[in-house]
């Protein structure tokens, strides 16, 4: 239920939504999309990037002297939890063909993939398998099956989309891959929306000029994690995995490849050695690290460990100077804050409006645009306020239903009516408040279209990826991406185990990054990667005891850890 | 929760206040038997982070996906248990809970490649289905207000479709197999249900056949091509000129 103070707003709405709904019924846009220069001037003066303080310089590894977001560059300068000395590489706890970081839909579909061309994988997942960002998708995945698109035009909105920073190769690949992509989940099982015909629902994302966002209702995420999940599981003699057991450092080997990884029992504390013919980084993205203290869309284990560990072991980053804001987090209830409102939303009818039920921007701009937009409407006076201070825009969805027929909104979005309803808030009777929130890492590390990077037997994909979407990526581009790159790497590590030999394994990058850090200059208590927030509060923090010994507790530990700032 | 520090404003009317300070009225919770007073206002999971917990198991979408978080709770003078899921469920004063963040489960290994979408299916691979007592506790405790004895009937008939799309929102907490006397597994077989409707009784899409049949010809290529040696110009020009569906 809505408190009494955004009455008077809501009733604006209600007052306007006749008139808009009478523009939706027409050909054509809502509202004026913007042209290049008003996309400019949108983002210069909006976009949280554009901050003069979002930026800083790293003073050390791979992308030195290059401005960085600034949470990020202080990750990269901080201390390994590894102290290589007492570490004995010699007799490592496992050895396996193809090492896989991170259980969600890359590593998945890569494991897959390499069991299918006989490799052997051992996956080593943060949390349980499928605690990813990949289970919480539910807009959909963009793939260019409709008869009235091309791969190629798909090639160009993603391109677009990117403001042309992407690279061209992981675009092409991206978007031929597509097709085969939802093909390929089917056959796995994998529910798409189909109308009667049985030809594939398709609708309008963020930027797509032909209607290509497929889906499983709205949980698209959820059904192909646990699709892909149980046939990880169903192949228990070519794919190992261990839950709760998070990659801390990557091994190398004396020839410069890349050969392994130190990880970290997170039930025993105890630090397990794995050796591998080729590793996997599929880590996901960096929404828990909060940038600007925003609140974040993402999973609780996605704090950009991928890079930290890439970065020390030599691999260079890609637009890590860009990050992706959801322009539809919500705003109210405070309980879910952050919380993500599929863009689908807006793709099946929903629009933004301001407090006097107004549309003030077209509402699929690219993810960047219509957040600008959002910031810009708020800081000008026209957002609605909450009690605990944040500010948002109305998202009005009861035109759905309006446009669609009756029922429509509770077939297409049971779980974004589900998490409103717990609230009494009725999304087919009312809006939502909305304001952008931390969502998406658009950079990552750089890959060519085989998953490989500068590093020999080191392979990347998924969120944890740069060059894919350039400096900004479109909605449904991501779930595809981990699909087609997933792939790719499960493909292209087979190939490379098969004929690579690892020589005696070594940790020296590490004492070689901390050296590179003290002659930086660079005093600091972080110790990284992140592994997981940490959201107690801080005077709980400052009475907690030591535990015996002087051993620090582990919870203690987490005190070194990036924290929300608000 | 964490805030969006852009978002936040200083001002504050008096009707602000007054709500801001029910956000931060506090109530008494026994996390495992331990009373703690957090803010009334808090999911489950808040609430245990507040009281100063590091979270590891227990916590994974914190958004009701994944499942990670599924609770179990008394509320003072009520005999009954209620469950939940932590990341959304929001704290009442007395509430005395904990979370069950894992439960032994046995997942059954089985090739969908060699499976028949019928009852026969369903009871070769978790044949503890039929032990279904049909006393809806299953149902009852779904926190996602899903009918799973239903579909879990439905897979007793061979009835992949219902499975399907009665299961269609589990998010597999396990909760329903943790109360269920007669042992059943139901989120896995709810799995089992979805993936056999995909692979087995789909609808056909005759245009995804061709357009993967295309790609795999080559039809693409030429223009990938071009597309990918045009100058930032005149891939710009053809980005704005393109027409919308
Ligand atoms: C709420 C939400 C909604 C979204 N909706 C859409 C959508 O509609 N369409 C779309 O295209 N995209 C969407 N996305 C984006 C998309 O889901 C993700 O980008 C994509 O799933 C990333 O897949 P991944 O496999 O690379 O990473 P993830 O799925 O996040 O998997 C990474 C895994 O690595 C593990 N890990 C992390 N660090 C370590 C470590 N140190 N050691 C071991 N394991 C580790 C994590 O725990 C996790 O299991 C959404 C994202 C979110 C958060
Ligand atoms: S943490 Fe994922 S459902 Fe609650």
């Amino acid at each position: 239920m809505y408190p009494e103070y955004m009455a008077q707003s809501l009733k604006k709405v209600v007052q306007t939504r006749a008139k808009r709904l009478e523009l939706a019924r027409k050909k054509g846009p809502v509202f004026a999309p913007m042209n290049a220069d008003q996309r400019q001037q949108a983002l210069d003066k909006y976009h949280p990037d554009y901050k003069s303080d979002s930026k800083q310089k790293v003073n050390v590894g791979p992308n030195k002297g290059e401005a960085l977001t600034t949470e990020v560059a202080k990750i990269l300068e901080s201390h390994s939890w590894v102290d290589p000395e007492k570490i004995d590489l010699d007799n490592p706890h496992h050895e396996t063909d193809l090492l896989i970081i991170g259980g969600g839909g890359a590593g998945c579909n890569a494991a897959i993939t390499a069991m299918k061309q006989g490799v052997k994988s051992f996956i080593i997942t943060k949390l349980r398998m499928g605690d990813a960002n990949t289970m919480m998708s539910q807009g959909g995945m963009q793939a260019a099956v409709s008869t009235t698109d091309t791969p190629t035009r798909h090639y160009l909105d993603a391109i677009g989309g990117g403001h042309f920073t992407n690279k061209p190769e992981l675009v092409r690949a991206l978007t031929e891959d597509g097709p085969g992509v939802v093909k390929w989940l089917e056959d796995l099982g994998v529910i798409w929306d189909k109308h009667e015909d049985g030809s594939i629902q398709v609708l309008h994302g963020g930027g797509t000029s032909r209607k290509r966002m497929i889906s499983c209702r709205d949980y698209t995420g959820a059904i192909i994690m646990r699709t892909l999940m149980d046939e990880v599981k169903n192949h228990p003699g070519m794919i190992t995995y261990r839950e709760f057991l998070p990659a801390l450092e990557l091994i190398m080997d004396v020839n410069g490849k890349c050969a392994g990884a130190v990880c970290y029992s997170l039930d025993t504390e105890q630090f397990h050695i794995i050796k591998a013919k080729a590793v996997l980084v599929a880590t996901g993205g960096f929404g828990r690290l909060h940038i600007r203290g925003f609140a974040t869309t993402n999973h609780y284990g996605a704090t950009g460990d991928g890079l930290v560990m890439a970065y020390r072991a030599g691999a260079k980053l890609m637009y890590m100077d860009s990050v992706q804001y959801h322009p539809t987090g919500a705003v109210f209830p405070e309980q879910i804050a952050g919380f993500l409102i599929t863009e689908k939303i807006r793709g099946a009818g929903g629009q933004p409006v301001n407090k006097d039920g107004e549309l003030f921007v077209f509402p699929r701009e690219p993810r960047d645009i219509e957040s600008s937009a959002f910031i810009k409407e708020c800081e000008t006076g026209m957002g609605v306020k909450t009690a605990s201070g944040r500010d948002g825009v109305w998202l009005d969805s009861p035109l759905i239903d309006q446009i669609h027929g009756e029922g429509y909104t509770m077939k297409q979005f049971p779980a974004m009516h589900r998490q409103f309803i717990k609230y009494s808030i009725d999304i087919i009777k009312d809006p939502m408040l909305v304001y952008p929130s931390l969502h998406y890492q658009n950079g990552g590390i750089e890959i060519n279209d085989k998953c490989e990077t500068g590093i020999e037997g080191l392979f990347v994909a998924g969120e944890a990826t740069g060059g894919v979407h350039g400096r900004n990526r479109l909605m449904g581009n991501s779930v595809l991406d981990y699909n087609v790159f997933g792939r790719r790497a499960g493909q292209y590590t087979s190939e490379y185990v098969k004929k690579a030999k690892t020589g005696k394994l070594t940790l020296k990058h590490i004492d070689a990054h901390e050296k590179e850090m003290d002659k930086a200059g660079i005093y600091t208590d972080l110790v990284t990667p992140v592994i997981l927030p940490s959201y107690t509060p801080e005077d709980v923090k400052i009475r907690r005891l030591a535990r015996s010994g002087n051993a620090l507790a582990r919870h203690e530990m987490l005190k070194t850890r990036v924290r929300p700032s608000g | 929760m964490s805030s969006g520090k852009n978002a936040k404003s200083k001002n504050k009317s008096t009707a602000k206040k007054a709500e801001e300070d029910a956000a931060f009225r506090l109530v008494t919770v026994y996390i495992m038997g331990k009373p703690y007073k957090v803010p009334a206002e808090a999911t489950i999971m808040g609430a245990i982070e507040y009281a100063g917990q590091q979270i590891i198991r227990g916590a994974g979408c914190r958004e009701g996906f994944c499942g990670a978080c599924g609770a179990i709770f008394r509320l003072p003078g009520d005999y009954k248990i209620y469950s939940g899921l932590a990341c959304t469920t929001v704290v009442q004063e007395g509430m005395t809970l904990t979370q069950i963040p894992a439960f032994p489960v046995q997942k059954a290994v089985y090739d969908l490649e060699k499976l028949e979408p019928n009852a026969a299916t369903f009871q070769k691979v978790y044949p503890v289905v039929f032990r279904c007592v049909s006393c809806n506790t299953c149902t009852k405790v779904c926190p996602q207000g899903l009918q799973v004895m239903d579909y879990v009937n439905a897979a007793m008939r061979g009835d992949v479709e219902a499975v399907m799309d009665l299961s269609f929102d589990c998010v597999c907490c396990g909760l329903c197999a943790m109360r269920c006397p007669a042992e059943i597994v139901q989120h896995k077989v709810g799995i089992l249900g979805k993936r056999l409707y995909g692979r087995y009784l789909r609808k056909h899409s005759p245009e995804l056949a061709e357009r993967v049949k295309q790609i795999e010809a080559g039809v693409f290529d030429k223009e990938f091509s071009q597309l990918m040696a045009m100058s930032k110009e005149k891939l710009k020009k053809a980005y704005y000129d393109r027409d919308m569906e």
